[in-house]
């Protein structure tokens, strides 16, 4: 339990900030460092238990069918991990304090990096490869917000949008990896995976994923070919610099790379790919910053040349190399984490970062400039500091691997001219700074910072020389549980010492420190040969590779979708047919051998109609009248086919839609325009004739194919138990309201959201209204015949009874609440077609919005009814009841569920056609009119 | 009987598919309706046909697949809503848009350059 604490506390930190920004910043940062003070307690509680190499672990179950369960586990790695991120994460807090000025907004400042703490103490402590994951991104995100934080200026958004896209896209690449990772060995679990090692090593798919996982800790670490994004990523604010480009982010990383030592390392692949882009990024690295006049980008550039140089000693494989790449983990973190500081305290005091104006500083701040000088010491490897020890151990590493062959000796001799330039900037950072002359044209004179903003700095210097001189003391068991959890066994001989003897690796290193000053003191040289070189800015060849990529997309996208529908739909229908022509190829005989139903001459005189009126209402489609009408003849022997074939449900409502469905495709006629005009080219005609053709052929092959092999049907449950669980005959309808009643809600409330949306659609609708025919003949002065106002208001009750023994019967007969509520519509519209709309609005009082949400309220209430009896939703009961005077009936609550479907049907379908009817009556934009229906 | 059913399902889709491809809005309604009608037949004859054979509960008698009725049943009811509501966007775009092409440009008409944000 007390692990899973630790993001929470800093999690909760991150809110505490936002909350305290307005009681001042020492405030803000004393209460929310609070929270990551008790999360680093937490940790060193367990110090004991972790220097015993025990592995302490937290899981609470969260999805277990996928694996996915929120898991921590704490061991040496991730305890070191822990420890340098809530360590380093409060010094920076406190630097931060003094670094932001008065108006900057100090609370979201903390916010950010508190949720940033999280998101990596989250990627040390999970257990769960994909949690881990989700982590991992997270720092992403964190770190995008952090580096622009000063979001006025457009370097700190280029450079943000730069780190993300970077290691954001690393981030897909890890996240593949994983999940392959987690398909060979079936867990994500981190204790699993790293007990799998033959597993994962002797899989197909091993080098796949090395890369993928490669490709995410080197763009996270700034490693070649990605480093890039970190030396524009400098335009943060420094503490953020110092916290999440010196200790933490950077290192998350190196971090997966340690992590997974266990099983990904000690192939030959492992060896070339980390080894090799190690090197490289070391050498590039520590090159580049020599020329850099930037007191942060020589950091930077100096950070990326350190990570490779742990890079490549993971590279190398050995147990030995590993250890010192742990030991460079702290060393690195400690001494560049202060050099930022006081990089940011020089940026504060002076205003300015150029070492082409930085002179001479060390009067005017002794104690800064002492600081600085050994940190940049330590980053030189001197003698009796940190970097010293662990970069002679990199040396003893490089001199005793042979994975090269004879080239082998390459290694080494790099390792040393790579130092040799680290030593030159470090001696430029330390003499061009605090010596060399007097400050330039600065614009404020320097001096000391403020007491308690030097108090990090102080601190992590002083480690820099306490573990430099008493190694063992300080560190030693750190290193020891931390580097057992790296190579997952048993711990390598090793002391650390500060003097080995006279040997080999100490040769280098005063070569490098003899090399470093030669370069430094003859740095001209090279500055001259380097101006040779345009120098390249990363942000405008990231910008146009940005938009070249967007300029590609589109173009793409305008070649697939060219905003005209009628060609979407034709791809759309393409490939539909390229789908399904294929399989059709595939079946020996369309026929099956179903027997088939004798023809008799009615089916073809009826077929043939349908054919004949299907292909007239194509050819007149431009002539509106007479293709709706032959549309409704259609429409007609579709209804008269179900009655044939033994679906007089279906019939029934087909009827009573096609009825309704026509009445509202003729009012639409006369709003839309009378001319169908002919947009189509000949060309485009045969196109869609062809595609048109072809898909009826297919579906009418696959259609007689299905209709002539046997049919295996699911629904013997429905017709055995119709009568037994639902209590009626009438299997449709049973289906319908009891054993399928929730699709049928669905369906229901999808009616009723159309209906609605239409309503809207009507609301503030102005239309055009012809005054004449297409002719230019008036429209007949008689709108409401008398006969047929007469007929149609005595059909009225007669339709209602219909409709009422139509509902009532539904349950055991053809009928129910769908074709009941679509007769009383009909009956309804034929009112409003009779009398027209002023005439009948005062005296049908019925609010058909009302309707339609008691109708659906009706539905629901009856579905929840089975929770009072704890049944589940819908489930329905049924009795019989004796009535006096009309006998035995049977009572179903599938009958209240059937009225709410009644009732929905009426409202949805009346609120569609008398609204749109209303629409062609004078005073439609009377509101109260409206308000009425 | 069945390959007759089978080829009027085939000319309606056909036909139905056809019209859908116009350019003018009331031409497509047509086709939509038409198609629908269409995968009503179809989704029905997943039932395979049978005649006199309502699927009511008699004693001994043989019926016939209710399930694709149910299916279809609602399908009409839905089929109905869409139907109306494509009227209604048509409508709507025509007195919005001022004509009733698909696009709300007709071709004949100068296009409106197809705008893509230019924002970086």
């Amino acid at each position: 339990m007390a692990l899973f604490w630790v993001p929470l506390l800093t999690c909760s930190g991150s809110l505490a900030a936002l909350f305290t920004q307005r009681l001042g910043r020492s405030a803000c940062v004393a209460i929310s460092a609070l929270f990551p003070a008790m999360a680093l307690a937490i940790i060193l509680m367990h110090t004991k238990q972790v220097f015993d190499l025990e592995q302490i672990r937290f899981t609470a179950s969260w999805i277990p069918a996928l694996g996915l369960d929120l898991s921590f586990r704490l061991d040496g790695l991730s305890f070191l991990f822990a420890i340098l991120i809530l360590a380093i994460g409060l010094l920076v807090m406190l630097y931060a304090r003094y670094y932001l000025s008065a108006h900057e907004a100090a609370g979201r400042f903390y916010a950010y990096l508190l949720l940033f703490m999280t998101a990596m103490v989250g990627i040390v402590l999970s257990n769960n490869v994909l949690q881990m994951w989700f982590f991992w991104e997270l720092t992403s995100l964190t770190s995008f917000l952090l580096i622009s934080f000063w979001n006025h200026r457009s370097d700190a958004r280029k450079g943000a949008r730069m780190a993300l896209a970077i290691t954001g896209a690393g981030g897909l690449a890890l996240l593949a990896g994983l999940l392959l990772m987690g398909q060979v060995v079936g867990s994500y679990d981190l204790d699993v995976i790293l007990n799998s090692r033959e597993l994962i090593q002797s899989s197909e798919s091993y080098l796949i994923m090395l890369i993928l996982v490669l490709i995410g800790a080197f763009t996270k670490s700034a490693q070649f070919p990605f480093f890039f994004w970190l030396p524009h990523a400098m335009a943060a604010p420094t503490p953020v610099s110092a916290y999440l480009h010196s200790a933490t982010m950077v290192k998350a990383g190196i971090f997966l790379m340690a992590r997974m030592f266990p099983v990904l390392a000690g192939t030959e692949a492992w060896f070339l790919l980390v080894s090799v882009t190690g090197l490289l990024t070391l050498l590039i690295g520590a090159y580049v910053a020599l020329f850099k006049h930037d007191l942060k980008g020589l950091l930077a550039y100096s950070t990326v040349s350190h990570l490779g140089l742990i890079t490549l000693l993971l590279g190398l494989g050995t147990d030995l190399a590993a250890v010192a790449a742990v030991f460079h983990i702290i060393n690195h973190a400690t001494f560049k984490a202060s050099l930022f500081m006081a990089a940011g305290i020089i940026d504060h005091e002076s205003g300015s970062r150029d070492m082409r104006k930085l002179n001479g500083l060390f009067k005017y701040m002794p104690i800064t400039a002492t600081l600085a000088m050994v940190a940049s010491a330590a980053m030189a490897g001197v003698p009796l500091l940190n970097g010293f020890l662990s970069k002679e151990m990199f040396f003893t590493e490089t001199l005793q691997q042979s994975t090269l062959g004879s080239i082998s000796w390459m290694i080494p001799v790099f390792a040393t001219i790579g130092a040799a330039f680290s030593v030159a900037y470090s001696l430029r950072f330390i003499h061009d700074v605090f010596f060399n002359g007097t400050p330039g044209d600065l614009p404020k004179t320097p001096h000391e910072p403020p007491r308690y903003m030097r108090v990090p700095v102080e601190v992590l210097v002083a480690l820099c020389l306490i573990v430099g001189i008493f190694p063992e003391a300080t560190v030693g068991k750190l290193l020891a549980s931390a580097s057992i959890a790296v190579l997952g066994g048993d711990l390598p001989y090793y002391h650390l010492h500060i003097w080995h003897g006279f040997n080999l690796p100490l040769v280098m290193s005063i070569l490098a420190m003899a090399g470093g000053a030669a370069i430094y003191f003859n740095r001209h040289v090279l500055f001259r040969i380097q101006a040779n070189f345009a120098e390249k800015n990363e942000s405008v060849i990231f910008d146009n590779a940005v938009k070249k990529l967007r300029d590609a997309s589109r173009w793409l996208m305008d070649g697939i979708d060219t905003g005209a529908t009628q060609r979407s739909v034709f791809w759309l229908l393409f490939l539909a047919l390229a789908f399904t022509l294929p399989p059709l190829m595939g079946l020996n005989s369309t026929a099956g051998l179903r027997p088939q139903l004798p023809l008799d001459p009615v089916m073809i005189a009826g077929a043939t109609l349908l054919c004949v009126c299907s292909v007239a209402t194509v050819i007149w489609h431009n002539n509106r009248l007479l293709s709706l009408l032959l549309l409704s003849v259609v429409g007609l022997i579709v209804s008269i086919s179900f009655a044939l074939f033994s679906a007089p449900d279906l019939a029934l409502t087909q009827l009573s839609v096609e009825v309704v469905t026509i009445i509202l495709l003729l009012l639409a006629l006369y709003f839309l325009p009378q001319y169908v005009r002919n947009h189509s080219s000949p060309g485009l005609i045969v196109r869609d004739l062809s595609v048109s053709v072809l898909i009826g052929g297919v579906v009418g092959t696959l259609t007689y194919a299905m209709m002539t092999r046997p049919l295996d049907s699911i629904a013997e449950f429905y017709t055995a138990n119709a009568k037994l669980l639902g209590g009626g005959t009438n299997i449709v309808n049973v289906i319908l309201v009891d054993f399928r009643g929730f699709d049928t809600f669905g369906e229901i409330t999808v009616l009723a959201i159309a209906a609605i949306g239409i309503y809207k659609l009507i609301a503030r609708m102005r239309l055009f209204q012809p005054s004449a025919n297409i002719e230019g003949i008036p429209w007949a002065k008689d709108k409401h015949p008398f006969m047929f106002e007469i007929i149609s208001q005595a059909l009225l009750p007669l339709a209602l009874m219909v409709s009422c023994y139509i509902f009532l019967r539904g349950h055991n007969l053809p009928g129910g609440g769908f074709i009941a509520g679509l007769i009383t519509s009909v009956a309804i519209i034929q009112q409003y077609i009779a009398h027209g709309n002023d005439w009948l609005v005062p005296r049908i009082k019925l609010n058909y919005l009302t309707l339609l949400s008691s109708g659906l309220l009706i539905a629901f209430i009856t579905g929840v009814g089975g929770f009072i009896w704890q049944q589940p939703f819908l489930k329905s009961w049924h009795d019989y009841v004796d009535i006096p005077f009309i006998g035995e009936i049977e009572l179903a609550s599938a009958m209240g569920f059937d009225l709410g479907v009644y009732l929905t049907v009426i409202g949805s379908s009346m609120m569609i056609l008398a609204n749109l009817g209303g629409l062609t009556t004078a005073d439609r934009l009377r509101p109260q009119n409206r308000e009425a229906k | 009987m069945e390959l007759l059913f089978a080829f009027c399902v085939g000319t309606m889709t056909s036909c139905g598919v056809y019209l859908a491809l116009r350019g003018s809005t009331f031409s497509v309604v047509l086709g939509l309706t038409l198609l629908s009608y269409a995968v009503n037949l179809f989704l029905f004859a997943g039932g395979r046909l049978m005649v006199n054979a309502a699927p009511i509960l008699k004693t001994g008698e043989q019926i016939t697949d209710p399930l694709p009725q149910a299916l279809v049943l609602t399908a009409i009811v839905i089929g109905f809503a869409m139907t109306a509501f494509i009227v209604i966007l048509a409508m709507r775009a025509r007195a919005d848009l001022g004509n009733d092409h698909v696009d709300g440009d007709p071709p004949d008409f100068p296009k409106a350059k197809r705008g893509g944000d230019n924002r970086s």
